[in-house]
């Protein structure tokens, strides 16, 4: 019955690689493939041309030689002995460090002004709006400048120095000076691995009540308190503590060793202290956007709707508004963590040794080496992002909207 | 019915009260402050204490503006007319003027060119803006990238002129050929194209100087001018590739999407300053032994290459929101692929991916700054360089690093708010 007759059979010819839809994908995929073969091909071949010409060649021996230069702030042992490659993991680990400190506090700022641009407060509010956009609309790079200057503003270190400073420490712990900020450090004596390892136990056995708390509330209904939260967390470090001779030390900024600088304490220099204050209240004008942005995309029907259940303000917060919220904030906020590692590499402008200054910048200069350089220099950050892109990716696909 | 009323009820008004004014508490200024300033005593608390940021913010910052000194040869001078009172010393800006906007090394007999080139820009860009500007002015639009390369760059008018044939030729190439397919029209236009430039390559070497401006080096371009200028041609170069990355990235055929996936995630993984650190050692290694581009050109194409990786994505945003059935609609209609994508998909799309490139731009345009990093003297560049290492303005920090946030963010903040004007104006979804 079937009136459909087989298509005609036609023999294949060359012009179908054009016209018949079937085979033209191919064709173009083959032609693009050939172009991007020949273009690297013509890329690599000037490339081993010039190298030629130049009298230079490829390799990474270059790390393994000594860097014979400075990094005044490290945080792993270096001295300018030491080889190009300690160097450059030194920068890596700066780079690191300013980031990670730098996340933590946009994270705050954006979230309070983002939060505080939606008060009801119309001086806060419009305060909120000029400090969003005279940060959006400025090049980070002359924040970074300008904060650099700020922070060159500080005092000598000599006014804390001797037994009758013109100035005392600030809260009797940190001196604040144009070279940086001295705070007291921590002493790690034998046996504070233990006070670790307690204060680790602490947080799991906190975490663990936590857990028999809402499974008694929910099997029983009977809500028990909240305070022993404290004693589990708090107890056993410090019993530790005690016990093993409090092994933990601080190391005090001393005023009084010598009368050219403060000795002891931990010394954050003013390129970090700048590069950090600038990423931050930069990258955080541009979280209190995407925090106000997450906040209005709940819609008012969900708060009256949580209302007309009888939640009190705060679960209405908590259990409605904030999960529906941080769907919206977070994949955006991860990116911006992820502007905060790419901007630290302004860090050059400051003078802060992270890795694109000490590998991208002076042992580029010093060995001549730019390809090799320039290459591990991009692949780190590639790694950076890719993994931070990772993180994101299974975020995302943990809090997507389950719908049919 | 109203006599039994009347016999019931002792009193009945017959007419309404006079309506009563609102207490005095709730009106006028009154009952704005209590809402929006005092509504509780938290609210108080931040008021008052937004109150005293402020005050202290201004009562260090308006004297500074108010009493700057604006004539001065050098910062010594400035602190002795100011003998110790707060004042900036904005004869910086004054003595420095046109080395803050051109640069240090542009001839200044050829300042006027710079300035015809931005107002050209100014008209060119009206009718791409705005809607309501006559249609006419699109041929500015189209000659504005020959005559700007004319004016900034100088030489004789031939090379722009030839360039600006052998385009037409090729679009009228293209409109001849378009009709029978897409394909057919590009190519077309593209070996019309060609066949002018190479005749057109005969002709100047004859005429080196006819209508010639003085000839002016890329390294001698400089100031906020070089920010304006990178900004604007790499955005306008970056749309198209853009729009062929994402449309790349979205495609069907696996090789080709995989090539895209693999430059948009390089170049979006990597911070710029690295790209702009391969523009300034390394790229020279990969072109042809002997070429020699020169800096601007090298740093044009590694910042385009970026802003296009960010472009695509925004573009892709735009073509993933975009619902199926309009794919299906297109499909359904018979449109080959090129007819669905320029008729159909891509006008929607770009629509919705506006507010995003819009962003992209600011952020690029911001981005300009970094070309100061591999030592060109943009007006960042100028700023650390020439001017805060002169003896006579070392130590003027405010005033300039004020001065070229101020010229930032006035252009930054114009380009958003212009976002925010078309999306408004775009926003058909609520008639």
């Amino acid at each position: 019955m079937s009136t459909i007759s087989e298509p005609p059979r036609t023999t294949f010819h060359p012009a179908m690689l054009i016209n018949d839809t079937r085979y033209r994908g191919l064709t173009f995929q083959f032609v693009a493939l050939v172009l991007i073969i020949v273009f690297m091909a013509f890329l690599g071949m000037n490339l081993v041309n010039n190298l030629a010409l130049a009298g230079l060649n490829i390799s990474f021996d270059f790390l393994g030689e000594p860097a014979n230069y400075d990094i005044n702030q490290a945080l792993i042992p270096y001295s300018s002995r030491s080889t190009h490659l300690r160097a450059a993991i030194v920068g890596l680990l700066n780079t690191l460090l300013v980031a990670f400190m730098a996340c933590i506090t946009a994270t705050i700022i954006g979230v309070f002004a983002g939060v505080l641009r939606l008060s009801k407060n119309w001086l806060v509010r419009k305060l909120m709006s000029v400090y969003v956009e005279a940060f959006r609309n400025v090049p980070v790079l002359i924040w970074i400048l300008m904060i650099g200057t700020i922070v060159q503003q500080g005092p000598s270190p000599r006014v804390y120095l001797g037994e009758d400073p013109e100035r005392g420490l600030f809260l009797g712990l940190f001196a604040f000076t144009n070279r940086g900020i001295t705070a007291p450090a921590p002493v790690f004596g034998p046996g504070s691995l233990w006070v670790v390892l307690a204060l680790v136990t602490g947080i799991v056995g906190a975490i663990l009540w936590r857990r028999h708390v809402r499974k008694t509330l929910y099997a029983s209904g009977r809500l028990l308190p909240n305070w022993p939260i404290f004693l589990i967390l708090l107890l056993p470090p410090v019993i530790v503590f005690l016990l093993l001779g409090r092994p933990i030390g601080v190391d005090m900024p001393d005023v009084l060793a010598n009368r050219f600088n403060i000795q002891g304490g931990i010394e954050l220099q003013r390129p970090l202290i700048a590069l950090w204050l600038a990423l931050s209240v930069y990258t955080g004008a541009f979280i209190a956007e995407n925090v106000r942005a997450g906040i209005l995309s709940v819609s008012r029907g969900q708060t009256e709707a949580a209302a007309s259940l009888g939640f009190r303000p705060n679960r209405i917060m908590n259990l409605v508004i904030l999960p529906q919220a941080l769907r919206v904030i977070i994949p955006p906020l991860i990116s911006q963590y992820l502007n905060i590692t790419k901007n630290s590499s302004l860090a050059i402008a400051v003078g802060y040794a992270d890795i694109t200054a000490t590998l991208g910048g002076i042992t580029l200069n010093q060995t001549g080496r730019a390809i090799e350089s320039i290459l591990l220099l991009m692949l780190f950050y590639l790694v950076v992002s890719l993994l931070i892109s990772a993180v994101m990716n299974i975020y995302n696909s943990s809090v997507a909207l389950k719908e049919r | 019915m109203s006599d039994t009323h009347a016999q019931t009820v002792a009193y009945v008004r017959e007419s309404f009260l006079e309506q009563a004014p609102p207490p005095e508490r709730e009106t006028g200024p009154i009952r704005w402050l209590r809402v929006n300033l005092f509504s509780n005593w938290f609210y108080a608390i931040l008021t008052l204490l937004s109150i005293y940021v402020v005050y202290t913010l201004l009562s260090d910052f308006l004297p500074w503006l108010f009493n700057g000194v604006w004539n001065a040869s050098d910062i010594r001078e400035c602190r002795e007319i100011l003998q110790g009172a707060t004042g900036g010393c904005f004869a910086v800006l004054a003595e420095r003027w046109n080395q803050l906007l051109f640069g240090f090394s542009f001839p200044s007999d050829q300042y006027w060119r710079i300035v015809v080139a931005f107002l050209l820009f100014c008209i060119a860009a009206a009718p791409v803006l705005f809607a309501a500007v006559p249609r006419v002015l699109f041929v500015v639009t189209g000659l504005f990238p020959f005559v700007a390369y004319y004016l900034i760059w100088g030489g004789t008018i031939l090379t722009p002129l030839a360039v600006l044939v052998g385009v037409v030729a090729g679009y009228f190439a293209y409109r001849r050929l378009v009709d029978q397919s897409f394909a057919m029209g590009l190519l077309g236009g593209v070996v019309a194209g060609l066949i002018v430039w190479w005749l057109a390559a005969f002709v100047p070497q004859d005429q080196p100087s006819f209508l010639a401006l003085r000839p002016i080096p890329s390294r001698d371009l400089g100031g906020f001018a070089l920010n304006l200028m990178l900004g604007v041609i790499c955005v306008s170069l970056s749309l198209p590739f853009g729009i062929l990355l994402a449309l790349g990235r979205q495609s069907r055929l696996p090789i080709i999407k995989w090539i895209c996936v693999v430059f948009i995630e390089f170049v979006r993984g990597v911070p710029l300053i690295t790209l702009l650190f391969v523009a300034n050692v390394v790229l020279a290694y990969f072109l042809p032994p002997g070429s020699n581009f020169d800096l601007i050109l090298r740093v044009i194409i590694m910042i385009t290459m970026f802003a296009s990786a960010y472009i695509a994505e925004v573009i892709r945003g735009g073509l993933a929101a975009l619902p199926r059935g309009q794919y299906e609609a297109a499909d359904s209609l018979g449109l080959d692929y090129t007819q669905a994508m320029r008729l159909i998909i891509l006008p929607q799309a770009l629509k919705i991916s506006i507010p995003g490139i819009v962003n992209v731009a600011v952020g690029l345009f911001k981005d300009t700054t970094l070309v100061s990093i591999i030592s060109m003297f943009d007006l960042v560049g100028m700023i650390r360089g020439p001017i805060l290492a002169s003896t006579e303005w070392n130590g003027v920090y405010w005033e300039l690093y004020g001065f070229a946030a101020l010229l930032f963010f006035i252009v930054c903040y114009a380009i958003s708010q212009y976002s925010q004007w078309l999306e408004r104006q775009l926003n058909t979804e609520h008639r």
